[in-house]
């Protein structure tokens, strides 16, 4: 199903996601972030629905949204935060670092108008009525040693993750 | 001059309605720059870990995009290979978090700095 009234959605999506995006960066109470976070997220996920990646979507709603989200609020639960929010909180080089994200939003402006020449016109047709397996086909044939490597990795996290958290280290 | 200016008006709103995927990356950049100005800005470890998330789901936007822009599946492959990174990441580094808020009693990631010179 084509998407209908793509520039409308796409610049309503966008307002949220940026705005939930500023949320993140300058609340004072890292819970109010966390759920302005959720909220970027989920619109993240809608535009994903737009670009015909429904599967991606859906893995962005419950892995993040559902999975990481959740950890993020539990470990703000563990810590206190009444300290924190009676601190500063923004750090001395907030000047240094805005001068930085400036070159670097300078960068991807060049590079934006210098080398949209390489990109095809339009769009390529797209398989969308079965997007959940032509995934599965790649992940699983072509990116297999990649994908056995990334359950390698989360193996190593969970043990990470357990030995940091453990009373003792 | 009116008219031309105007037809240029016109070609303006019209590239502006017409969503590309330059659209989708200009949005990816603006969520990295709020993400590299939550890193480099922010004193709060929890917020700091937050703005990486924000980096990678500005990667992930691109990601998608040319996956769209290419007709193939392959960067929502990577797509999902960055979001399990993004999993792992935030498991060992709220880890750490708690680790280092059970030995300093604070959050704030300029006293980490037992490695300073």
């Amino acid at each position: 199903m084509a998407p209908v009234a793509t520039p409308f959605f796409f610049y309503l999506l966008s307002a949220i996601m940026l705005i939930g995006g500023i949320a993140v960066i300058t609340r004072k109470n890292p819970v109010h972030s966390a759920l302005a976070l959720i909220v970027t997220l989920l619109a993240q996920a809608s535009i994903y629905l737009m670009l015909y990646a429904p599967f991606v979507a859906g893995v962005q709603i419950i892995l993040y949204a559902g999975g990481i989200m959740v950890l993020f609020l539990f470990v703000i639960m563990l810590v206190s935060i009444d300290r924190s929010m009676k601190e500063r909180q923004f750090n001395s080089q907030w000047v240094v670092g805005m001068i930085a994200a400036t070159a670097l939003g300078g960068l991807f402006i060049a590079v934006y108008t210098k080398g949209t020449s390489i990109f095809p016109d339009h769009a390529l047709a797209v398989v969308e009525d079965n997007n959940t397996q032509e995934v599965a086909k790649v992940l699983y044939g072509q990116y297999m040693f990649a994908f056995e490597i990334a359950s390698l990795l989360l193996l190593v996290a969970i043990i990470g993750a357990v030995v940091m958290a453990k009373k003792k280290i | 001059m009116l008219a031309a200016r105007n037809s240029g008006l016109v070609a303006d709103m019209e590239s502006m309605l017409h969503i590309t995927t330059l659209h989708y990356l200009v949005l990816g950049a603006a969520l990295f720059l709020l993400g590299v100005i939550g890193v480099l800005t922010r004193r709060n470890v929890v917020i700091v870990l937050m703005s990486i998330e924000l980096i990678l789901n500005a990667v992930n936007l691109n990601l998608v995009a040319f996956s769209r822009l290419w007709g193939g599946v392959h960067g929502q492959v990577f797509a999902i290979f960055v979001i399990t990174d993004a999993a792992a990441e935030a498991a060992v580094g709220l880890g750490i978090l708690i680790a280092f808020f059970r030995n300093k009693e604070t959050v704030n990631i300029d006293e980490v700095n037992l490695l300073k010179w």
